[in-house]
């Protein structure tokens, strides 16, 4: 299947390795994968912070550049949640009907990952392998926008190697809500706190999610804590192999950028420590060991 | 009713509980720092949101009569003129009076004027949100005549001075050993040896309560249904400390929001349902008292209906916005709210706390007098799968939000806010700017000391790293990894 991906704004400019996971991962599955180079962003963080006006040229841009293709992919239930709720109300808002309908149909073709996978491509064993203790935080847009349901469990409950620690009140929201962070960092504090003693109640190593502000949101409350639990998108999870782990282990220690940037291929990854940690430690990390052999 | 021209007023300040004296993360900042609040809160709300879930899980239709809830709603807010005046023809016809009041004063001079007549200066008061909403209690005060709660918990807020927090539990953030305190304290006559068990203390308020249910000539409530089609009123609650104002006094005085009236005694069969489970979350309450007219020899022999519109046309013109008028007031919203449980209901700085606190309360005030509250959310979509009438509430979040921000537009000078959102709608519409602006964000790479992570930023992005590091942009974004790797789509 030809799928575009909608890489979405932030793991664009901030997590480019949740974008190269689904790349991975579609291509690993027999699909191609398109970029349409003209995208930018959906507006959501405009439209819900009460800038429909300013949100009406990004939805026009974001339909005009997505027309064209029959199934699009984005590793964000929240920017999919917008793509699909959100655009026909502010073309509607701003007395373009015409838009508004086109909006529509772009959105009906627009999926999260974890729904092109299972609902579109009809598969949940996806054939990956990742070697560590996983807990999921279903985030709100998934849950509640989107009802994705246990599509993400589904997913993970296939990796080899992986031990999936059920997260304590998974479904209460972690306090990113966009600018919601900033304009009540108090309230938002005291949610993300509760979200953080419970991820560190399961004793995971890895936290993961669909949506990569979410994880930006938690991973940067776990950093601040120097708990040493990090934060992983769902399709970079999705997207490990036995091979891989080691290949893309190797690529990023001998890359020269990774001189600088030792924690890029994971959304959030902040444990202080990573950064001084030799290669021969990376590795033994992401090499397959005796324990999580015997939990597959 | 008759035709309006132009727009209808909205709630007038200076009067009842709508309007707070702080925005939202002020108040709430004090809300998060005491400790004892946090637990009382988050120990209330998980019972009663464990108790809603399983009560709800046991009806295999649930969501239709969701489906039937939100639709009835929708039907009658299309002719609610008519239904009211349904309401007031079959309220009179059998014995009742019907006053329309167009806001909190009016309705305050209304009943002040109706216990007035009858020479009393006490009147006990039935748990009602409309009365608190008008500041009903002061207004009696102020001409002399004590209203006393019968609720329990709203009369632990009037004994301790205090602001009820919460639809259903005004005393949700007082614990037992604070509850006696207060009893002790401000009850007359009440046991020195009282200890804070909670049939001691329910029992301590009966003694209290018991001797003004037979003193009392006069009875004030609100109402939680108005038939239209009989001119029937109904209070639902669990205590019975209702009953007894409705049916021993001489004289019943009913305030009821506009937007409570139902068209049918048959549509009750669907709010019957909706309301105890998503409320106490019990299966059904135990009280549902219903009085139609004037009945002699049996209960309150004058009966008024006082209609309180008080900024509800308002909110009825937005054909969006009036969804919130589909609320009945069963809390399942707070219950379920990450913000409400943790900043408690004083922080929403109106009688309407929590989510439909935050849609409601800036609809009836105007929304620039309440400019914080639709801000006040995450949006994370909790309230709408709880509510029994299927009320949108991060919808409404959205569009609230939307005109306050066009209402600041008028200003000649633009905050920062709006600045940026404006340069970003500019950059992000061009894929060219776009990422030239990635580009230029990656000088944020030198902010950062070590690796991967920023803990302190400028304002106002200080207020995310108060608490939360933030990441360090990546060597090479997204599409100039796609662009060397694959070439241009
Ligand atoms: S908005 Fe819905 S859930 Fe909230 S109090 Fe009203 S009826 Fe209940």
């Amino acid at each position: 299947m030809r799928i575009a991906l909608f890489v979405t704004c932030l793991a664009d400019a901030l997590y480019p390795q949740v974008g190269r996971a689904t790349v991975t991962l579609l291509e690993r599955l027999g699909h191609e994968v398109v970029f349409p180079a003209a995208q930018t962003c959906c507006g959501q963080m405009h439209v819900n912070t009460g800038y429909q006006r300013e949100a009406l040229p990004l939805v026009r841009h974001h339909v005009e550049v997505f027309e064209p293709y029959d199934v699009i992919v984005a590793p964000s239930g929240s920017c999919v949640g917008s793509v699909r709720h959100q655009h026909a109300m502010v073309a509607r808002g701003g007395g373009d009907g015409a838009l508004a309908e086109r909006a529509e149909r772009v959105g009906a073709r627009t999926y999260e990952l974890s729904e092109l996978l299972v609902d579109v491509l009809g598969v949940e064993d996806v054939g990956a392998y990742y070697p560590h203790r996983v807990t999921y935080h279903p985030t709100c847009h998934s849950l509640r926008m989107l009802r994705v349901g246990d599509k993400p469990l589904r997913l993970l409950r296939h990796v080899r190697g992986m031990t999936l620690l059920e997260l304590p009140e998974a479904e209460q929201c972690c306090g990113f809500g966009g600018t919601f962070a900033i304009k009540n960092a108090d309230t938002s504090t005291a949610m993300l706190a509760d979200k953080m003693r419970n991820v560190l109640d399961t004793g995971a190593e890895v936290t993961t999610a669909g949506d990569a502000s979410c994880l930006m949101h938690i991973g940067g409350g776990l950093s601040r804590l120097r708990s040493g639990t990090r934060t992983v998108h769902l399709a970079e999870i999705l997207a490990g192999t036995e091979v891989g782990a080691t290949t893309e282990l190797a690529s990023e220690t001998l890359a020269p950028r990774q001189l600088d940037a030792p924690a890029e291929h994971t959304v959030g990854e902040q444990r202080v420590e990573f950064a001084s940690e030799s290669s021969t430690q990376r590795l033994r990390e992401a090499q397959p060991t005796e324990r999580s052999e015997g939990e597959r | 009713m008759s035709t309006n021209l132009g727009m209808p007023a909205v709630a007038p300040p200076g009067v009842g509980h709508l309007r707070g004296t702080q925005s939202f993360p002020d108040a709430a900042r004090g809300a998060l720092a005491d400790s004892q609040l946090r637990r009382n809160l988050g120990h209330a709300t998980r019972v009663i949101r464990t108790k809603r879930a399983s009560v709800v899980a046991e009806l295999p239709d649930w969501e239709q009569l969701r489906l039937a809830g939100e639709a009835l709603k929708t039907a009658t807010m299309a002719r609610l003129d008519e239904h009211l005046e349904r309401l007031e023809r079959e309220v009179t016809a059998r014995g009742g009076v019907v006053h329309w009041a167009r806001d909190a004063n009016d309705a305050n001079a209304i009943v002040t004027r109706l216990v007035q007549e009858t020479g009393e200066t006490e009147v006990v008061k039935v748990k009602s949100m409309a009365t608190q909403e008008i500041g009903l209690n002061e207004a009696l005060e102020a001409a002399g005549i004590a209203a006393h709660e019968t609720d329990l918990a709203e009369l632990i807020v009037q004994l301790g001075h205090d602001q009820p927090s919460h639809i259903l539990v005004p005393a949700i953030h007082r614990n037992r050993a604070e509850i006696r305190e207060i009893f002790l304290r401000e009850m007359p006559g009440v046991d020195p040896a009282l200890t804070s068990e909670p049939r001691r203390l329910a029992m301590a308020a009966r003694a209290f309560l018991r001797e003004r249910f037979l003193r009392a000539k006069v009875a004030i409530s609100g109402a939680n249904f108005g038939v239209a089609d009989t001119g029937t009123l109904l209070v639902v609650e669990s205590e019975g400390n209702g009953r007894m104002c409705l049916t021993l006094p001489e004289t019943l005085i009913t305030v009821m929001g506009i937007e409570k009236v139902v068209p049918t005694w048959q549509d009750l069969e669907v709010f019957l349902q909706l309301l105890p489970r998503s409320s106490t979350g019990e299966r059904m309450n135990p009280y549902t008292s219903a009085w139609t007219g004037v009945t002699p020899g049996d209960g309150p022999q004058t009966f008024h209906l006082v209609l309180l519109d008080n900024g509800r046309t308002a909110t009825l013109a937005d054909e969006v916005g009036r969804a919130a008028l589909h609320c009945i007031r069963c809390s399942a919203c707070l219950n379920v709210c990450p913000v409400y449980e943790r900043t408690g209901g004083h922080a929403y700085g109106s009688v309407y706390p929590g989510p439909i606190g935050a849609v409601l309360s800036p609809q009836l005030t105007g929304v620039e007098d309440n400019a914080s509250l639709p801000y006040a959310s995450s949006l994370c979509g909790a309230c709408f799968d709880a509510c029994p009438v299927r009320i949108d509430i991060p919808s409404l979040l959205v569009r609230l939000r939307a005109q306050h921000v066009d209402a600041q537009r008028a200003r000649s000078v633009p905050s920062a806010e709006a600045l940026s959102m404006a340069a970003a709608s500019w950059l992000m519409s061009s894929p060219g700017r776009f990422a030239a602006a990635e580009k230029a964000s990656r000088l944020g790479r030198l902010l950062g000391r070590s690796a991967g992570r920023i803990s302190t930023l400028p304002p106002p992005l200080s207020a995310w790293t108060g608490s939360r590091d933030a990441p360090r942009p990546p060597a090479e974004t997204f599409r100039e990894w796609w662009a060397r790797e694959r070439g241009t789509s």
